[in-house]
């Protein structure tokens, strides 16, 4: 079940992306840059989580993701340190993300040659 | 002065009208199906790779996104070196773009792109050039959030 909920919300959140690139002519960037500030607001009110727990991966792997991630750190952490965690925990659990899409871009980079 | 600026605003409103008259029409619902049917497949993927580490590991389903996605983004960066997904990117639109997958196509394709230029200034200096203003944009909500949440919830001991 967890499977046809993964495709049903993880469909649905793309199929809203590409209404926005079709519908309001916005480009790709603008598109992802308003799906992860839309993730950090959802998550900030509590309702990413409970997204994530009804659809698995089909919350977790679009982009809205990365910016629930960013406020879960960066709340997670001012639970426990202050004001001053809301910094230091911005990256905390995006760190993954972030550091192997560096990574393994560096290498392709140094791996592939431009095609076409 | 203030005539010719108006005739230029005419000019572009003018080439506006003519621009969206003669731009192909987007078969908007069909695109909306293939980025469900595509962005749901990689859901699933991503589903099953989460279910491999959560069977394999000690991971449970919170932490368990973390590899996930870096597997995602692996696979992602390998199939754009190859160059077959921008094909599929041609196809499916929002579906290939919007899950963390397009994330990592955006910022490999740029770093071999501009392999040319060099590892520092090329590489190093342009692979953020498209994914960037997602890191930032979130970055910068997060922070938003994070200060209100902060004030909210009193939670002025660690100043």
């Amino acid at each position: 079940m967890i499977f046809f909920w993964a495709f049903v919300v993880g469909g649905l959140i793309c199929a809203i992306g590409q209404l926005l690139m079709d519908g309001l002519k916005l480009t790709p960037a603008h598109t992802l840059a308003a799906f992860v500030v839309s993730g950090a607001i959802l998550d900030g009110l509590g309702i990413y989580e409970r997204l994530i727990d009804f659809a698995g991966a089909g919350a977790t792997v679009p982009i809205t993701n990365f910016g629930s991630s960013l406020v879960h750190g960066a709340l997670t952490e001012a639970d426990n340190s202050g004001l001053i965690g809301v910094i230091t925990g911005i990256f905390e659990v995006t760190s993954s993300g972030i550091s192997s899409a560096i990574i393994f871009s560096f290498i392709a980079a140094l791996i592939f040659k431009p095609k076409g | 002065m203030a005539n010719s600026t108006s005739k230029t605003s005419m000019e572009t409103e003018e080439y506006k009208q003519i621009a969206n008259r003669m731009e192909p029409k987007r078969p908007l619902g069909m695109n909306c199906l293939k980025a469900f049917l595509v962005g749901g497949f990689i859901c699933v993927i991503g589903q099953l790779i989460q279910m491999f580490y959560m069977m394999t590991f000690n991971f449970n389903e919170h932490t368990v996104a973390d590899p996930t996605v870096a597997t995602l983004i692996f696979i992602a960066v390998l199939l754009t070196g190859f160059g077959v997904y921008d094909k599929f990117s041609q196809f499916s639109g929002g579906g290939t773009i919007v899950p963390v997958t397009g994330f990592a196509n955006a910022m490999s394709a740029t770093a071999i792109e501009y392999r040319s230029e060099g590892y520092v200034l090329g590489v190093g200096g342009n692979m953020f050039k498209l994914a960037g203003s997602v890191i930032v944009f979130g970055t910068v909500a997060a922070f938003v959030i994070g200060i209100i949440y902060a004030i909210v919830t009193q939670q002025w001991e660690g100043m």
